[in-house]
């Protein structure tokens, strides 16, 4: 378990048409590592974030996960998404839904998509076994529409009452602040039972008091040892809570270390200067 | 000229308009033709109008069908472009001119011409919706269509109901047009009956009164599925259920 990197990044790039965003990035995600990401805006760490689960389309390089290249057009993303949870800086919510829903809803529809597929192909093992002699066996079939969705709200109540919102299940998100709204995004990412956590500015958009509720929870992730990837401006929580910082400008990472090395100690020039502004 | 025989004149005269030979059948028979070529154009123009607006809308979002995206906006500009009068005519003299059933012939007319402005309408939904809701969904490992059935297009019809209400408005007078291929519509009745009274009167009132009766009707729909789609506003409260 010790060092097994869970995400590589292997020379990225990203063009919007002749603006390049991402230069060559080069790093690995070591799991249960917490690594934030800092930087002057305009340096690339959100669409590093994003390029990470496609949700922006990285130009050239290779992002290695769970054993696969998913920087690769052909793979099925959609599958390993479920494995690595967003949350973004304006929550995204889903409107139209409670916040119960908004917890069970990926969760139930993917395994019911996946009970349905596995039914079509009993169904075909079967039609097929008449004409065999030695019959294939079927596929054990345990969980049920109803089962699914029972587990899912199951689990979602106990996120709920994990990120401090079990009352709130019924309602629909415009009636909750921007710190409940980050806290249930935060329990709609967990949801999926993800192996990474991906955080695009979870703190940006939210009032300065709401601002401790949300990094608490995040911190409490890190205690458990979710591994997370932050990109973040709030250097304090950067600081206290990452085991490595990579600091980004100009679309590459110009340095990393750990917090006390790189807070304390920078090298690059550029790392100095952007610390003397935000510190 | 006296009160009472003001009145016994109106009275001659509204008669003539609706008792005498039963004309008042006549109004019904115009008015169920006119809600069944609305009705069969409003299911084809919806039909036609979210498609494109969906295929524009992939588009915009994910770069595919670009094919499909230039034949729509062609057919949205064409049929926008061009009278609705001569769409008919063009449909029932030349296209179908082989086929009697004038009904069908407007309630096609009418439903690919209202399928581009539903189309624009929808678009408008789509767009109202925040980008963050289809990323949120994708990021979560749902599919393009998954996301948009679960989440983005419930929001849309909710942004996009008044606007398409006020479309099915139009569209249920606009079909008066299809007198001008003989089909006795609604709009048609008020004529056919002063042909053989000479009085035009009562049967334009009443006309009137029976268009105005369906779109009263309509906007009573609307505000009932307002309602009922209202539930997740702030101001209501937010709450599922009445809970």
């Amino acid at each position: 378990m010790e060092n097994k990197v869970i995400i590589r990044v292997c020379d990225l790039k990203k063009q919007f048409g002749s603006n390049v965003v991402l230069d060559g990035v080069n790093t690995d995600f070591i799991e249960g590592q917490h690594v934030a990401i800092i930087g002057p805006s305009g340096s690339g760490k959100s669409t590093f974030l994003r390029c990470l689960n496609r949700l922006e389309e990285s130009t050239a390089g290779e992002i290695w996960f769970d054993g696969e290249n998913i920087a690769d057009p052909k793979v099925d993303i959609d599958h390993h998404r479920q494995k690595m949870g967003m949350v973004f800086q304006q929550f995204n919510l889903f409107n139209n839904k409670t916040v119960l829903q908004n917890i069970t809803l990926a969760p139930v529809i993917i395994r019911k998509k996946a009970l349905a597929k596995k039914k079509r192909q009993n169904s075909r093992t079967r039609f097929l076994n008449c004409f065999r002699k030695e019959k294939q066996p079927l596929i054990e079939i345990t969980e049920t529409v109803e089962s699914i969705q029972a587990e899912a709200e199951r689990t979602a109540r106990a996120l709920l009452e994990r990120v401090g919102l079990p009352e709130k299940a019924d309602v629909y998100p415009s009636t909750l602040s921007g710190g409940q709204k980050q806290r249930i995004a935060i329990a709609r990412a967990l949801a999926m039972n993800p192996k990474v956590m991906l955080f695009d500015e979870p703190t940006s958009a939210l009032d300065p008091e709401m601002v401790g509720e949300v990094l608490d929870l995040i911190r409490d992730l890190a205690k458990e040892g979710m591994t997370m990837i932050i990109v973040t401006h709030e250097m304090g929580f950067a600081r206290e809570v990452a085991d490595r910082v990579l600091f980004m400008a100009d679309g590459n990472i110009v340095e990393e270390g750990t917090p006390a090395e790189l807070f304390d100690s920078p090298k690059e020039e550029r790392t100095k200067q952007f610390l003397k502004c935000v510190l | 000229m006296k009160m009472n025989e003001f009145f016994s004149d109106l009275w001659r005269r509204f008669s003539k308009a609706v008792i005498v030979e039963d004309r008042w059948l006549l109004y019904l028979e115009g008015l169920g033709n006119t809600l069944l070529i609305a009705l069969m154009a409003a299911v084809l123009g919806i039909t036609i109008g979210v498609v494109l607006a969906m295929i524009n809308y992939i588009n915009k979002k994910t770069g595919k069908l670009r094919v499909a995206t230039k034949i729509s906006n062609f057919y949205i500009t064409l049929v926008r472009g061009t009278p609705v009068v001569l769409q008919l005519m063009i449909l029932y003299f030349v296209v179908f001119s082989f086929w009697d059933n004038g009904i069908m012939i407007g309630a096609i007319t009418f439903g690919l011409n209202s399928g581009a402005y539903v189309a624009e309408i929808a678009r408008s939904g789509f767009e109202s919706v925040d980008d963050g809701q289809m990323e949120a969904g994708r990021a979560m490992g749902l599919s393009t269509w998954q996301t948009m059935r679960t989440i983005i297009i419930p929001q849309a019809v909710r942004n996009c109901l008044p606007p398409l209400f006020n479309e099915f408005i139009m569209l249920v007078k606009e079909t008066a047009i299809v007198g001008y291929v003989g089909i006795y519509d609604l709009g048609k009745i008020p004529g056919l009956i002063q042909s053989r009274t000479f009085d035009y009167l009562f049967p334009l009132l009443i006309a009137a009164v029976l268009y105005l009766i369906v779109v009263l009707g309509l906007t009573k729909i609307l505000h009932v599925l307002e309602n009922r789609m209202a539930k997740s506003d702030r101001n209501r409260g937010g709450v599922a259920n009445g809970k």
